[in-house]
């Protein structure tokens, strides 16, 4: 260590393209740290013994040791050190809230800000990938044993990454033409680069991961066939794909989409970029419907995509926005219109059946629920109709039953997740789960976590076997 | 990547390619559809799959050309391939416990999917008979196809050039008055001449089942892009269909939401002719 720590108050801010000129396009906001704005940045961290920091990782990155390599100016052995719990740092630096996680505990954070953890694992990633860097991967022998992940997003590819490392032949089953997940179709390019995924992803294959694009599990191969054809095991990270609409009138007019569609449209069909073949709905005013980062996403995607006005409507107040602080600020900056404590009763429509309108009803807090948020409940008399012509409506998934119905034997709970134990089995023999098809719509981070207990759970039973 | 092994053109607007997709070749049955994406720029497309090879392993697929990525796809040959194809999807077509006789109507291109259907269900040893219609002589297509899988075939162009004049909700209409019995009537093709089908079937009270054709994306179930109203509530026509108790349907709502991209569309088209 450099010796004296930075006991500045805050953390080094990380450069940022100005808001006015990036609403208008699909270029990374955050640009990430210097060398030597992260060299300064580590320096912040104590090194405490408690490592709160760590705890709050869900899946443990030896947070200080890295960050010490960082002061030490020793980025691509930082990289090395994270690597051994995380597969996908660039995505984890960039998507995770930090601020529930491994910042919310972080010693630094209770008197000023707390060591940008988050801002370090991505200059590190982001340095390692720069410099052509892949990492040292112990990879144990080969032990002849093969496991199948069905879902290629954060959950599959970590639970993969792992098994690869301790010398399973996998297979990922990924239904789109790209693994990646939500990291693919949900997250946009402006607050996670494609590119970044995809090479995080081929890092996995260079480690030995074998990942079939176009398998749709439930339809083409069944999870009883994936067994009969010689899988030992199946981890199952299907996610929490089924968009949820409000059943409220007006729903089936023309300019009424799911936000999963909409960024479907622009993130991995790539409808922005004119080369491509896939058409976005053109919009000039558009009412996104929820508070969460999907709609935070879909919001500032519609700026991008040449709206005037963009509103998100919330029924909740700020506060109890589930959306990551940073995304509801950066959507603020970018101009996105916020109308909280607010809920739409219908959607207006024209005589061709268009949208033109979003009639909705003012809300207010009244007690606290089972959950222990404050129920909104509506302001009799208070409704007003917003002027649009698309409602996107975000306001969350469930798990898609495609799997749960053709297997036999795997319960799913009355919201439709698979039943898992701690060691994330299901109720059938040898099959495992985890990430959003067992929480319903959860984070990146919480997946991978998930992912990676399950891939403890299919080495112990699977050596046990041996 | 997922080799053309055959292409035939049907007529000017509608070609027939057999792809080498061995295991939805092993699973697919009559009703289910595929996704496809030509190349790393393409769109995902749904296509009902006309037939399959189970034992050679291909699938055959009947298009028309109605845009951009159609007629790319029509200038594909055998030994090109496409980058994706992903299926089997939605759920096979059902038909009532106890079914016997069935009329399959299928309208201009429909009637590709129409045939699979019919061959199947003749196979299965039911009556079937079937009425197909088409605009003009020109573009019918299966006919010897159909005449081979059909108890009785009517044939029937809207401007008299072949067959019977006139609309296939006419003929289907003339049958049920002279006291003719369907169990259940199968209907494949444009939407308004599903929905005519619907109403000319609903007075003699015959079940009628129809494939849908919304705007799909994933075809997996996480968009709702393909969502209909069918009996007053939301369905999925990609997981919980493509087929549907057509009496259920609003046809008028799939009719505009199938609208939504025109203006993209043929924007799109205009571009192309500029380039050529």
């Amino acid at each position: 260590m450099a010796g004296k720590f930075n006991m500045a108050p805050n953390k080094v801010p990380m450069p940022e393209r100005d808001p006015k000129e990036r609403a208008r396009c699909f270029q990374e906001v955050a640009m990430g740290y210097t060398p030597e704005q992260a060299r300064e940045e580590a320096t912040r961290c104590l090194h405490c013994k408690a490592k709160p920091c760590v705890s709050g990782c869900p899946v443990g990155v030896p947070i200080p040791d890295f960050i010490a390599a960082v002061a030490a100016g020793d980025f691509l052995q930082a990289y090395d050190i994270i690597r051994t719990t995380n597969s996908l740092p660039a995505v984890c630096g960039r998507v995770c809230p930090q601020e529930n996680q491994c910042e919310g505990k972080c010693v630094r954070g209770k008197k000023g800000e707390p060591v940008a953890i988050g801002r370090l694992e991505r200059f590190v990633a982001d340095y390692a990938r720069e410099h052509g860097y892949t990492g040292k991967q112990e990879t144990a022998e080969p032990n002849g044993k093969r496991v199948a992940i069905v879902g290629g997003g954060p959950a599959g590819l970590t639970c993969a990454g792992d098994l690869a490392r301790l010398g399973y032949q996998v297979t990922v089953f990924e239904a789109f033409q790209v693994a990646g997940g939500v990291l693919m179709y949900g997250i946009p390019e402006f607050r996670l680069p494609k590119t970044i995924v995809q090479q995080e992803i081929q890092s996995l294959k260079d480690a030995g991961v074998d990942i079939q694009p176009d398998m749709v599990i439930g339809k083409i191969l069944s999870v009883d066939e994936l067994m009969e054809s010689g899988y030992d095991a199946v981890f199952i990270g299907s996610g929490a794909g089924l968009p949820r609409f409000m059943n409220i009138p007006g729903e089936g007019l023309v300019g009424v989409c799911s936000a999963n569609e909409y960024l479907t449209r622009i993130n991995l069909m790539h409808g922005y970029d004119p080369k491509y073949a896939t058409p976005v709905i053109q919009s000039k005013a558009v009412a996104v419907v929820g508070g969460g980062n999907v709609a935070m996403d879909a919001a500032r995607s519609a700026l991008r995509m040449g709206a005037e006005h963009v509103y998100i409507v919330y029924r909740r107040s700020e506060a109890e926005m589930p959306a990551r602080l940073e995304e509801v600020h950066h959507a603020k900056e970018e101009g996105v219109e916020f109308q909280n404590l607010c809920n739409p009763v219908e959607i207006l429509g024209d005589e061709n059946g268009r949208v033109n309108g979003l009639k909705c009803i003012r809300m207010e807090l009244g007690e606290p629920d089972e959950s222990g948020r404050r129920r909104p409940v509506a302001i009799p008399d208070s409704e007003f109709v917003l002027d649009v012509d698309t409602v996107i409506m975000a306001i969350g998934t469930s798990p898609n039953p495609l799997i749960s119905g053709t297997t036999k034997g795997l319960d799913t709970n009355r919201w439709g997740c698979l039943v898992v134990n701690e060691e994330m089995a299901t109720t059938k023999d040898k099959v495992y789960a985890g990430g959003d098809a067992v929480t319903g719509a959860a984070t990146v981070i919480l997946a991978m976590g998930a992912g990676k207990t399950a891939a403890v759970s299919i080495d112990e039973v699977l050596r046990g076997k041996a | 990547m997922f080799q053309i092994v055959e292409k035939k053109k049907l007529n000017d607007a509608v070609v027939m390619v057999r792809i080498a997709a061995p295991l939805i070749a092993k699973k697919v049955l009559p009703g289910q559809f595929i996704i496809f994406r030509l190349d790393e720029f393409g769109e995902r497309v749904p296509l009902t799959v006309a037939d399959y090879d189970r034992e050679g392993g291909t699938i055959t697929l009947i298009f028309q050309i109605a845009g951009e990525t159609t007629r790319q796809f029509s200038l594909l040959e055998a030994g090109d391939s496409i980058l994706d194809l992903a299926g089997p999807l939605g759920v096979p077509t059902e038909l009532p416990e106890g079914t016997k006789s069935v009329c399959v109507i299928g309208g201009g291109v429909g009637c590709a999917i129409a045939y699979p259907q019919a061959k199947h269900l003749h196979s299965l040893g039911l009556e079937v008979d079937t009425i197909v219609g088409f605009r003009n002589k020109d573009i019918v297509i299966l006919e010897d196809e159909f005449r081979a899988c059909s108890d009785n075939l009517y044939l029937c162009t809207d401007d008299g050039s072949y067959g019977t004049k006139g609309f296939v909700t006419n003929v289907l209409q003339q049958q049920l008055e002279q006291g003719k019995k369907y169990d259940v009537v199968i209907a494949i093709g444009p939407v308004p001449m599903m929905k005519f089908v619907c109403k000319t079937t609903e007075p003699f009270g015959v079940k009628t089942i129809v494939s849908l054709n919304p705007i799909m994306v994933d075809g997996t179930g996480m968009c709702g892009g393909c969502r209909v109203t069918v009996g007053g509530k939301i369905k999925y026509a990609c997981v919980d269909g493509p087929d549907f108790d057509g009496h259920q349907v609003d046809f008028d709502e799939l009719m505009r939401r199938n609208g939504t991209y025109k203006r993209q569309e043929q924007e799109c088209n205009l571009f192309r002719k500029e380039v050529q």
